[in-house]
């Protein structure tokens, strides 16, 4: 991918040639990435995969090994001087002894022109907590109140790493309803995610990240396409493979013993297609792929499990 | 300078209680339970209780100066200090609201022991006890920029044994609890050495003993150099996830 000038100094995030190892690990491996202006941009991926350490150096929280990061044409800490960047970094408490509303106030007072306390406790839904002290919050509050620090900058640049993993399913929904609010309003933001739906609903864009590299790029619905790959299980002796591959909706057989093991790019079809002509099929099961199992697919990695290892620190 | 940012690092310091009451409780429980049961002898012509004042003022203020770490420490450990680092605080804002911190608690330490020395009827002159408050100030500089280099330095289970054993250290060489070292010889200037015992010195102007000397100022200035440049690496440094 080659990126002219102009669009490194009209993107909100450019990224080109990134790299960064810890000691003899990868973590970050030749990464091209243009985010524009006022788009919400996913990027997904496994633990591991790189996420973080792309968004720490986005951030300037790491320098790259190579390459070259700028944020709406600056580097990262001239734009975070001006308060063009606000984040929620994957993890992090509050600190404590304060309220909300006096921390948000605490955190306003660095920046040159702050967004106003209420209008960040309006758009991340904490008016009702707002003088409640830091320390007595459940973990979603938490969390809400931490968007509501990425924001006090008013930033044109929201970063978010993994926002929702400690949250319950309804502190998930008040959260995204959120960011939806905040994007409506021209922000271009970046989350990072390990999770497939939330990336389809919520991102316009979808970037995919496996072993430190992009290895997909584009429109949520056409990752999801890819990605959202099901899983058929079943027993059924002697078929062969290649016969099972001719299936309609079918990407990928296996056979494992007395078991196959079909992936599907539409597992109706295929499931539709598999009983008329194999009755003999049993103990059948239709499972969506984890992310883990997609990824294997799509870099064709034989030996793709281990990126499911801890994130790297 | 930053007002909200510092009035609202001090209100911090101010409310969480249990360090509040507990590190301003130490030095005073401390001397209750020294001074009151000698009230009435001298050391060296001067009233015990007098003596035991001077020593506490240094040592308290010294712990007040130094437990900055411990509460960075936590910061860090929760993250903050990352977060921080998305703001465009500079390190002198942030080490001046830290200090800040620091002079605060050290400043109602000593407010605290001058009225406990007073129900003991400790005799105070005021133009000693502010050439003493002064001095005072001055020597804990190096110990504001110990505390936030070893904020930065370690992790909050590894502090508590790095300042306690630290501090008790720095304390029984500069002579904090009792001389060390008579007044000559290596030992004494291995004591001369040490930022606590120019500490203790100026706490021991309140009982008529003489300000620093030349070499007094030399090492405090030269504690307080060195350390800060630690601190100040040691904060530049300090940007991974803990």
């Amino acid at each position: 991918m080659t990126i002219t000038e102009s669009a490194v100094s009209t993107a909100g995030i450019s990224l080109r040639g990134l790299t960064k190892s810890f000691g003899a690990v990868h973590a970050v491996d030749g990464v091209d990435l243009v985010v524009a202006p006022g788009e919400t941009v996913a990027l997904l991926g496994p633990n591991g995969a790189g996420k973080s350490t792309t968004i720490d150096m986005i951030l300037g929280l790491n320098k790259p090994d190579s390459g070259d990061v700028r944020v709406f044409g600056m580097t990262p800490e001239q734009a975070v001087q001006r308060g063009a960047i606000g984040a929620m970094l994957q993890t992090g408490e509050l600190i404590r002894d304060l309220t909300v509303r006096e921390l948000l106030a605490m955190m306003a007072s660095l920046y040159p022109n702050p967004a106003r306390v209420d209008d960040v406790v309006d758009v991340t839904g904490i008016a009702d907590i707002v003088e409640r002290r830091t320390n007595k919050l459940s973990g979603g509050q938490t969390q809400r109140v931490r968007a509501a620090i990425a924001l006090i900058s008013n930033p044109d640049l929201l970063v978010l790493d993994e926002p929702t993993v400690a949250m319950d399913v309804e502190g998930r929904h008040l959260f995204w309803n959120s960011v939806r609010r905040i994007a409506a309003s021209g922000k271009t933001i970046l989350f990072a995610t390990h999770y497939l739906e939330e990336a389809d609903t919520y991102a316009d864009r979808i970037v995919l990240m496996a072993r430190g590299r992009i290895v997909a790029d584009g429109p949520a619905t056409e990752i999801k396409a890819t990605v959202g790959l099901r899983t058929i299980r079943a027993t059924l002796p002697g078929v062969d493979t290649d016969s099972l591959l001719m299936l309609d909706g079918v990407k990928t057989a296996e056979r494992r013993g007395e078991a196959i093991v079909l992936h599907c790019s539409d597992s109706d079809a295929a499931i539709r297609a598999l009983l008329p002509a194999y009755p003999a099929a049993s103990d059948i099961e239709i499972a969506g792929a984890g992310l883990e199992q997609a990824f294997l697919m799509l870099t064709g990695d034989r030996d793709g499990a281990e990126v499911t290892t801890e994130e790297l620190s | 300078m930053n007002l909200v940012y510092l009035r609202y690092e001090l209100l911090r310091t101010v409310r969480n209680r249990r360090f509040f009451i507990f590190s301003l409780a130490f030095p005073l429980v401390f001397f209750y339970l020294i001074a009151s049961p000698n009230k009435g002898q001298e050391l060296g012509g001067i009233p015990f209780v007098t003596y035991y004042l001077a020593g506490m003022a240094s040592f308290g203020t010294m712990m007040a100066m130094i437990s900055t770490g411990g509460r960075i420490s936590a910061e860090r450990q929760a993250g903050w200090n990352r977060q921080l680092r998305l703001t465009p605080l500079t390190p002198r804002q942030y080490f001046r609201a830290k200090v800040a911190t620091g002079y605060l608690m050290a400043a109602i330490t000593l407010a605290l022991l001058f009225v406990a020395g007073l129900t003991l009827g400790v005799h105070l002159e005021v133009g000693r006890v502010v050439q003493m408050a002064g001095l005072v100030a001055v020597g804990l500089i190096p110990f504001a920029a110990l505390g936030i280099f070893v904020g930065h330095m370690f992790h909050p289970d590894s502090l508590g044994p790095v300042l306690g054993g630290g501090v008790s250290i720095l304390a029984f060489l500069g002579g904090a609890w009792s001389p060390v070292g008579g007044t000559h010889g290596f030992m004494h200037d291995v004591s001369l050495a040490t930022p606590t015992y120019w500490l203790v010195q100026a706490g021991h102007v309140l009982v008529g003993e003489q300000a620093w000397t030349g070499t007094g100022w030399l090492v405090i200035g030269s504690w307080t150099a060195v350390l800060a440049v630690l601190a100040a690496r040691a904060y530049q440094r300090d940007t991974k996830r803990v």
